[in-house]
Order: C-alpha cells, then structure tokens, then sequence
C-alpha cells in the first residue's frame, strides 16, 4: 500500500511533543497513550489518530504529494516506537526512572529527526534487515 | 527537572546529528580531482548502460520500500526531460548485487555520473536534489 510521505512526518512531530511532555512530566500514563498509538499505527496506518488528525486537518490544505512511498518502512518504524515507549512504561512503573526517561528520551530522538529532517530511523532498520535477510517470496517489484 | 534537561540534551544532540546527516545525504561528489575509474564495459552492459550513446548517463541504483529512491527518480527523470543529452537509467540493487559490491555501493539510493567514456565522474547517496544534479552534469555537457 502506498501512502503520502508527508503523513508519517506530521505524526512524528506530534508524537515529538507528546514524548516531551512525558519527559517534562514523567507521566506513565501518557507514555502508556503513546505506546498505543504506536501499535495500532504499526497494525495499520489508518488506524493511527495523528494520521486521522493530518487527513483531516492538514491534507484540505496542501495539495497532493510529489510522490508516494510504501507503507511498509513507517508500520516497522511504529513497531520500533511501540517497543521502546513499552519498555519506558515498564521503567516507569517498576520505579525505575532512568529506564523510563532513556528509553523515553530514545523515542524522542527518533521521532524529532523524523519530523525535523525527514530522516526515519526506524526506515532505515526495515531497509537494512531486509537487505540482509531477503524475503522467501519474490521480491517486490522496483516500482514499489 | 532532570526530565527537562533530558528533554534539552536530546533535542540539541539530534539537531547537531540532523543537520550533519543533510549535509552529507543526497550530496553529489566528484569521484576524484581527474575522475573516477572507467567501468568494465561488461559491467555496464549487465546493468543496461550504454555510456557512449549520451554525453551523461545518471545511473540511479534503487530498490524496493525505498522512498528517497522515488524522491530520486522524479528528480532524475525531470532533468533527464529538461537536458535531452542526459540519460537516466534506473537499477534495481537487489538484481545486481555482485555489481553493487563491485562498485561499493553501501545503500540505495545511490547515483553514478557517469560520462561518455563510461568513466564514474561523480556519485551521490542519498536522494540528490534537482538544483544540485543540474549543476552536477552541466560541466559534463559543456565539455563533452
């Protein structure tokens, strides 16, 4: 499935200040949110509320994108973000702050260069696992 | 308080690590003061270049779940439309992979200036941007 690239990057920056707020108010609770938004983004990405929010808000006002991208790369990306703010609620709650504010701090990182520089490091991984374990089916096509 | 000097140090050491992966990322580079290897015309024929047929042959390596691949081949293509002595020519990496080690190519996408000699003149990682790729291959058509 193809999507507008300019959709994952709005939802980075949302979570962005949402993952900043968690580190300002050390609240479990909203990193909990996060995470949940992570894995039904990483299900599917119509799924996700800040994608709901861009569809909505965003997407009347700017005219379609220059060019498409797979939706693969962004869902592992998600994934990628669910583990890591799951691991902080996990921190958090067990007392342990520091594994709370790392991993939270990680996430933030990630999410920040997403929509600050276009750079998805999560993409990134996708890309290199499969150049390293290539798929048992056929490979998709170059116009992917 | 310390969530807010975390939430500071992130920010400020992602914006330094931002910024410097632009600068590099898409950054077309001559391959050396008086150019690159000629490449081994076999080479080339496996990956569909004709280099003598156009003064300028872009030589996109690409592959699938790519979006800076696509970002590239709109580009490549646009200035290929605007400079008729420009050739693209898109490759697909995961077909070629003996020739992308051959040719120390780490990720896609990557791009080869290549001139009528079939000699590397400059190479680019990252999706290049339009104004930089016409700079790239102007001095090759004015001498060619």
């Amino acid at each position: 499935m193809d999507i507008d690239p300019r959709g994952p990057r709005f939802a980075a920056a949302v979570t962005t200040v949402v993952l900043a707020l968690v580190l300002l108010t050390g609240s479990w609770p909203l990193l909990a949110a996060q995470a949940l938004v992570f894995a039904l983004s990483a299900a599917n990405l119509r799924w996700s509320p800040y994608g709901w929010l861009y569809r909505t808000l965003a997407v009347p006002r700017l005219g379609p994108p220059a060019e498409l991208e797979p939706s693969a790369p962004p869902r592992f990306a998600q994934g990628v973000g669910f583990a890591f703010a799951a691991i902080g609620v996990v921190g958090y709650l067990a007392g342990a702050t520091a594994l709370g504010t790392t991993a939270t701090a990680l996430a933030l990182a990630a999410a920040f260069l997403n929509a600050a520089f276009g750079l998805c490091l999560g993409c990134e991984l996708y890309l290199w696992i499969r150049r390293i374990v290539p798929p048992r089916t056929t490979t998709a096509p170059i116009n992917d | 308080m310390t969530g807010l000097v975390v939430l500071l140090a992130v920010l400020t050491g992602a914006t330094i690590a931002g910024l410097l992966w632009r600068r590099r990322d898409g950054r077309i580079r001559a391959v050396a003061a008086d150019g690159g290897d000629i490449l081994d015309p076999a080479l080339l024929a496996r990956l569909g270049v004709d280099a003598a047929a156009a003064p300028v042959t872009m030589v996109h390596f690409s592959s699938a779940f790519c979006q800076p691949c696509r970002v590239t081949r709109r580009v490549i293509g646009e200035v290929a439309a605007l400079l008729p002595a420009v050739r693209h020519v898109e490759v697909d990496a995961e077909s070629h992979l003996d020739d992308v080690r051959a040719l120390r190519i780490m990720r896609t996408p990557t791009v080869l200036v290549i001139d009528r000699s079939g000699r590397v003149v400059k190479r680019a990682s990252g999706a290049p941007r339009k104004a930089d790729v016409v700079a790239a291959v102007a001095p090759l058509l004015v001498a060619a």
